[in-house]
C-alpha cells in the first residue's frame, strides 16, 4: 500500500517536474532577444555595429553595468542615477544633475534615447564614438569622480562580473573595449520609436486629430530645419538664442575653440518632452510654454544667433495661440510610453 | 721555408684584416630580419637632470619652479640611413609614454632592419587616425582607462593628452586647495567632426654628428637624447607661470607645444 502510494507520488511529482520544465523551455521561446533592430521610419544608424555586434549577453551586462553604482568613487552613483527609465533617461526635475556627494554639475542630463543615431555625444559633441563616451562621467569630479581603470577592477574582483564578461564576449578578461562595448550595446537599444506620430508615420495606428495634424503642419514649417524627423534632430550645434548661461558655458566652442561656435549646443530631439523636463543644456525652462514662450516673445538677437532664427529684421518663431496650440497637441505625439516603462531596459 | 713562413703569415693577417672589415660592413637591409634598437628620453633641466618635487628651477620669466609630474607620449617612430632608405616601425608597435621618476617609461624600445641609421623622426602626441581609432586598438599606454591624475585622456572631449607637466610655483595663484600648482595638459589632434587646434609635433634629429646608430642582432644600440624640460617655458616663447598657471585645451596651449618641439637633443648612441 505504501509502497504504491509512493511510487504514484514518484510518478506525480516526475510529471510535475517534467511540466515546469516545458513551461521553462517555452518561457525561453517566447523571450527571443530582438538584437538590435532599426524601426521601419528611422535612417540607418550611424553607430558602427560592426565592431560591436549586440548579442543578447553584451546587452544584459551592459545594462547590469548602466545600473552598478560601483562606477562610481564610492559605489553610489550609477549611470541610472542620473538617466533615469520613467524620464527617457534623463534626471527628471534636475536643472542640472548632482552626481556624486552632491556635487552639482554644469549641464542638464540628456536622454539616453536612440543613441544608434547620433554622430556625436554630450551637449557640446566633445565626444564622437558612444564606445568612449561613459570615460567622460565616469572620471568627471561631479558625476562618479572615479578612474576607467579602479572601475575594471572593482568589477574583476566581484563574483559576477568575470562570468559576465566570458559569456558576452568569450573572456573573463575584463579590459577597457569589453567594458565600454557592453555599455553601447545597452545604450543602443534604448530605442523610442512607439510613439503616436511613429503609428501614424507607419500605418499602424489611428491617425493624428484635427489638433495634432494641425501642429504637425506647424512643426513643419516651423521647427523641422533644426529638429529633422524621425529623429526630431539634425544632430548639428546651434545657437537657439537663449542668451548666456549664469555660468557661462561656451558651448560648442570648448570643443573646437572656434568663436564662431561660442554658445553653441547640440539640436536636441523634440521626441518624449513629456517625460524630460526642464530642458535647455542648463535646464532653464521648466515648462513646454516656456520653451515656446522663449522660441516666440524672448529671442535673445546675441552673437551667432542661429540664421534661421533671424529672419527678415526679427528673431524668433511667430506664433499664434491657436498655431501654439496645435504644436503643443503634435509635440505630445511624440511621447513614447512603451519607451519608458519597457521592462528589458529597466534595472532588473 | 723562411719565405713561406712569411708568405702565410702575411696571408693570415690578410685574412683577419678582411674579417674585422666584414664585421664592420653594414648588412644587407631586410625589412624582415629585426634587430633591437632603445630611443631614451633622458629629461634634464638646462645643464642639470631633472628629479622631480626636491629641485627648484628657474625659467627665462624669471619664475622659480619645481616639477611634480611629466609625461608625454612619444609615437610613429621612422628611422632613415645615409643613403635615404627609412624604415617606418609598424604603427600598433610605436607608442610609447615617457613618464619621468620611472625607468620602465624611459625608452622607445623597437625593433628595426639591421643597418646604420643616421636619422630619427617620431611624434610628440598621438596621430590623429589612432585619436579616433575604434576602442579595440586602444590598448597598453593608449589605454584611456587612467584617471584625473596620471591619466592620459580627456573624457569630455575624445582625444589623448600628449604632454602632461605639473608642478608648484610660487608664482602660481594658490588654487582652491592652497596649492600655487601649474598645470599643463597639452593635446589636440585637429579635432573630429570640426577642426581644431593640433598640437601633434614631429621631430626630426640628425644622428651624425653624435653617433649614427648601427643597429646589429645580438647587440643593443641605444640613441641617447638629452629632453630639456626648461624649454617648454623658455623656449622661442617665454611663458610665464604667472601669467598661465593652467593650460590645457586652449588657443594658448599651441605656444607650449611650439616650445616643446625645441627639447629634443641627440646626445650621444651607445652601439654595444
Amino acid at each position: 500500500m505504501n509502497r504504491k502510494i509512493t511510487a504514484i507520488t514518484g510518478v506525480i511529482s516526475m510529471m510535475l517536474v517534467m511540466v515546469a520544465c516545458k513551461k521553462e523551455i517555452m518561457e525561453q521561446a517566447g523571450a527571443v532577444f530582438p538584437g538590435f533592430q532599426r524601426p521601419a521610419n528611422f535612417p540607418e544608424p550611424a553607430y558602427h555595429f560592426a565592431t560591436n555586434e549586440v548579442t543578447q549577453a553584451g546587452f544584459e551586462l551592459g545594462r547590469r553595468l548602466f545600473y552598478e553604482p560601483r562606477l562610481s568613487r564610492d559605489n553610489t552613483v550609477s549611470c541610472g542615477s542620473c538617466h533615469i527609465q520613467s524620464s527617457s533617461f534623463t534626471h527628471h526635475g534636475h536643472d542640472v544633475s548632482h552626481g556624486i556627494d552632491d556635487r552639482l554639475g554644469k549641464r542638464n542630463s540628456p536622454p539616453i534615447m536612440n543613441l544608434a543615431w547620433n554622430t556625436s555625444f554630450m551637449w557640446d559633441g566633445g565626444v564622437f564614438d558612444l564606445d568612449l563616451q561613459p570615460v567622460a562621467p565616469i572620471t568627471a569630479h561631479d558625476e562618479m569622480d572615479e578612474s576607467v581603470d579602479n572601475v575594471l577592477q572593482k568589477l574583476r574582483a566581484h563574483p559576477d562580473y568575470p562570468g559576465l564578461f566570458r559569456k558576452a564576449f568569450g573572456s573573463e578578461e575584463i579590459n577597457t573595449a569589453n567594458f565600454m562595448r557592453a555599455l553601447s550595446q545597452f545604450m543602443v537599444m534604448c530605442i523610442s520609436s512607439n510613439s503616436k506620430y511613429d503609428s501614424v508615420m507607419n500605418n499602424s495606428g489611428p491617425a493624428f486629430t484635427a489638433a495634432e495634424a494641425s501642429g504637425y503642419k506647424v512643426y513643419r514649417d516651423k521647427c523641422s530645419s533644426c529638429h529633422t524627423e524621425p529623429l526630431f534632430t539634425d544632430h548639428s550645434f546651434r545657437n537657439n538664442g537663449i542668451g548666456i548661461g549664469y555660468n557661462n558655458d561656451s558651448g560648442r566652442y570648448a570643443v573646437t575653440l572656434n568663436t564662431d561656435d561660442l554658445y553653441k549646443f547640440k539640436v536636441p530631439s523634440l521626441r518624449n518632452l513629456k517625460y524630460t523636463a526642464p530642458y535647455m543644456h542648463d535646464g532653464r525652462y521648466y515648462t513646454l510654454d516656456a520653451v515656446l514662450d522663449q522660441y516666440s516673445l524672448h529671442m535673445k538677437p546675441m552673437e551667432n544667433l542661429d540664421p534661421v532664427l533671424r529672419q527678415g529684421g526679427a528673431t524668433g518663431i511667430p506664433l499664434t495661440t491657436q498655431e501654439r496650440a496645435d504644436l503643443i497637441a503634435f509635440l505630445n505625439t511624440l511621447n513614447d510610453p512603451v519607451f519608458v516603462t519597457n521592462p528589458m531596459l529597466a534595472e532588473q | 721555408m723562411k719565405y713561406s713562413f712569411r708568405y702565410t703569415s702575411l696571408l693570415f693577417l690578410l685574412f683577419i684584416a678582411a674579417s674585422c672589415k666584414k664585421e664592420k660592413q653594414e648588412p644587407a637591409y631586410n625589412e624582415k630580419d629585426l634587430a633591437p634598437l632603445s630611443i631614451e628620453f633622458d629629461n634634464i633641466v638646462g645643464g642639470k637632470n631633472l628629479y622631480l618635487n626636491t629641485e627648484t628651477y628657474t625659467n627665462a620669466a624669471g619664475e622659480s619652479y619645481s616639477i611634480s609630474l611629466l609625461q608625454y607620449f612619444i609615437s610613429n617612430i621612422r628611422l632613415k640611413k645615409a643613403d635615404g632608405t627609412e624604415y617606418i616601425v609598424p604603427q600598433d608597435s610605436s607608442y610609447f609614454l615617457i613618464k619621468e621618476g620611472n625607468k620602465d617609461f624611459s625608452e622607445a624600445l623597437v625593433n628595426v632592419p639591421e643597418g646604420d641609421y643616421a636619422m630619427l623622426t617620431f611624434t610628440v602626441g598621438v596621430d590623429s587616425l589612432r585619436s579616433t581609432m575604434d576602442i579595440s586598438k586602444r590598448t597598453g599606454v593608449l589605454d584611456p582607462s587612467g584617471g584625473m591624475d596620471d591619466g592620459m585622456y580627456w573624457g569630455w572631449n575624445s582625444g589623448y593628452i600628449f604632454f602632461k607637466m605639473e608642478g608648484l610655483s610660487d608664482a602660481a595663484p594658490a588654487d582652491p586647495s592652497g596649492q600655487h600648482k601649474f598645470r599643463y595638459h597639452i593635446g589636440g589632434f585637429g579635432g573630429y567632426s570640426a577642426p581644431t587646434i593640433n598640437n601633434i609635433k614631429t621631430i626630426t634629429l640628425d644622428l651624425t654628428k653624435a653617433g649614427i646608430a648601427q643597429v646589429r642582432k645580438g647587440r643593443k644600440s641605444n640613441i641617447h637624447l638629452m629632453v630639456d624640460i626648461d624649454k617648454v617655458l623658455s623656449g622661442t616663447a617665454t611663458v610665464s607661470i604667472a601669467a598661465n598657471p593652467t593650460v590645457m585645451f586652449s588657443d594658448f596651449s599651441t605656444v607650449i607645444a611650439d616650445n616643446y618641439t625645441q627639447m629634443f637633443r641627440h646626445d650621444h648612441t651607445e652601439n654595444e
